[in-house]
């Protein structure tokens, strides 16, 4: 069978990918960590897009959004 | 990149596209809003477009051509120009959500909806039509193609079925016009509704409703036309009753050049090459460990679309890893079909699509294969 390595990351979800791509907008001019990735099975099994971070940025990811006030609408703990 | 996102719509478009579009941009007037050049111009590029589709699709009425952005606006207008209250509308489990919400939109306002079931290889299950109909089935309304499976349902067969109980047969040709054959007539297609942008290698943004003589179909939008315009209504006439506001005629000038590229070169040919290229990919990765291949693969003739999943591996993050680490683009998700995810048993986490054109190489092709090698190993 496949051995896939999985790796823990923190993942951002969003109502619209409009919201995803101003989050992308924002995290370059605030220097938010993290990349736009398909939004995971895992999560919900959609078409969208999501943020995501490795697990141990979280804290400062979330810090991030409280602050600059970014909508998003959930965060998740995903292994991908 | 290679690029096997195909069925989203086609890469790279024929340069010629661009340059028209790009002369359409630079030159094109408002058509059929004037008697100058610059109207009438774009105004006879647009009936011209509107013959040659007609001509394609084996439709012998070139004003009943009516220009949409897409084929989801397309189905719309046919939708909803098409069934009442009280009407029953028959459709299947592998239908894209252009289909589906348009549908479950009328159910709210008392249309009755037939959803046939699938099995697991996405094969609707027709033997169940004939039992579906009641005195009020007003439409039959399927896809061509399926935009998750590949699995091409059989026109002629289902066009005659209607026109013999007068139900109207509905065609949501996304996945097929331009490379696969389709005509109006011959297979009793009362309404085909088309995009552009993806085999008919036009550009994103213009569509096509071609509406048989047998049947009508009421506006979903009304306002400028250019003509009448002292009447407080729609016209009457087509394709000024489902065109209100101006026409695309970016659009239409890149269509043209598309229909152009393909009338230079044999259809049949292009499919089949698309088709070998697909069986390949399939051939490749079938027999993968933990590769899990959907649809209906006992036919040839099926479009070029190969939907999997490997056990293992969320499929969004397997569509990633081709991205990132080969630089393949795929698409993962539900592709807006979440009843034909159901019917594959894939509802909970969907799949991910590799799908092919003509542009393709085999080169490409053998490179998805060994990545898809790597990444199941």
């Amino acid at each position: 069978m496949p051995v896939h390595i999985k790796q823990a990351y923190a993942v951002v979800t969003f109502d619209t990918t409009t919201q995803a791509l101003a989050m992308e907008r924002r995290a370059k001019q605030l220097h938010i960590p993290g990349r736009i990735i398909p939004t995971p099975a895992a999560i919900v099994a959609t078409c969208g897009l999501s943020w995501a971070v490795p697990v141990e940025r979280e804290d400062e990811m979330r810090a991030m959004l409280t602050r600059h006030e970014i909508p998003y609408a959930g965060i998740h703990q995903v292994a991908l | 990149m290679i690029y096997l996102d195909q069925a989203a719509t086609t890469l790279p478009k024929p340069e010629q596209v661009a340059q028209a579009c790009f002369d359409a941009v630079i030159g094109g007037g408002n058509a059929g809003r004037g008697g100058h050049e610059a109207s009438l111009d774009p105004l006879r590029r647009a009936y011209d477009l509107r013959c040659r589709l007609a001509r394609w699709f084996g439709l012998s009425y070139p004003e009943r051509v009516c220009f949409t952005a897409n084929v989801t606006d397309s189905l719309n207008i046919a939708l909803q120009g098409l069934l009442r209250p009280g009407d029953h509308v028959i459709t299947t489990a592998m239908e894209h959500n252009s289909v589906l919400r348009p549908l479950y939109l009328l159910r709210e306002r008392g249309v009755e909806l037939t959803i046939l079931p699938a099995d697991g290889f996405g094969r609707v299950e027709w033997h169940r039509l004939p039992d579906a109909v009641k005195a009020n089935t007003r439409a039959l309304v399927c896809c061509h193609g399926s935009n998750l499976t590949g699995n091409l349902n059989p026109l002629k067969t289902l066009g005659s079925f209607c026109r013999q109980r007068g139900i109207a047969f509905v065609v949501d040709a996304a996945q097929t016009a331009g490379i696969f054959p389709i005509h109006m007539e011959a297979q009793c297609i009362d309404l085909l509704c088309l995009t552009g942008h993806k085999s008919l290698l036009g550009p994103q943004g213009i569509g096509a409703l071609l509406v048989g003589d047998g049947v009508e179909v009421a506006p979903l939008r009304v306002g400028g036309t250019g003509m009448q315009s002292h009447s407080k209504t729609q016209p009457e006439e087509y394709p000024t009753r489902l065109e209100a506001g101006t026409l695309n005629g970016v659009g239409i000038a890149g269509l043209s050049a598309a229909l152009d590229y393909l009338e230079q070169r044999d259809v049949n040919e292009l499919r089949r090459y698309e088709q070998q290229l697909a069986h390949r990919f399939f051939e490749g990765v079938a027999q993968l460990p933990g590769v899990t291949v959907y649809g209906d693969w006992s036919s040839e003739e099926r479009c070029p679309i190969v939907s999997l999943n490997v056990e293992g591996w969320d499929p969004s993050a397997l569509s990633d890893a081709l991205a990132r680490q080969f630089d393949i683009a795929t698409r993962p998700g539900i592709h807006c079909a979440p009843l034909a995810h159901e019917a594959l048993g894939t509802g909970a986490q969907g799949a991910v699509r590799f799908s092919f054109s003509h542009q393709n190489t085999l080169e490409e092709v053998d490179a998805a294969v060994a990545a898809m090698q790597c990444l199941s190993t």
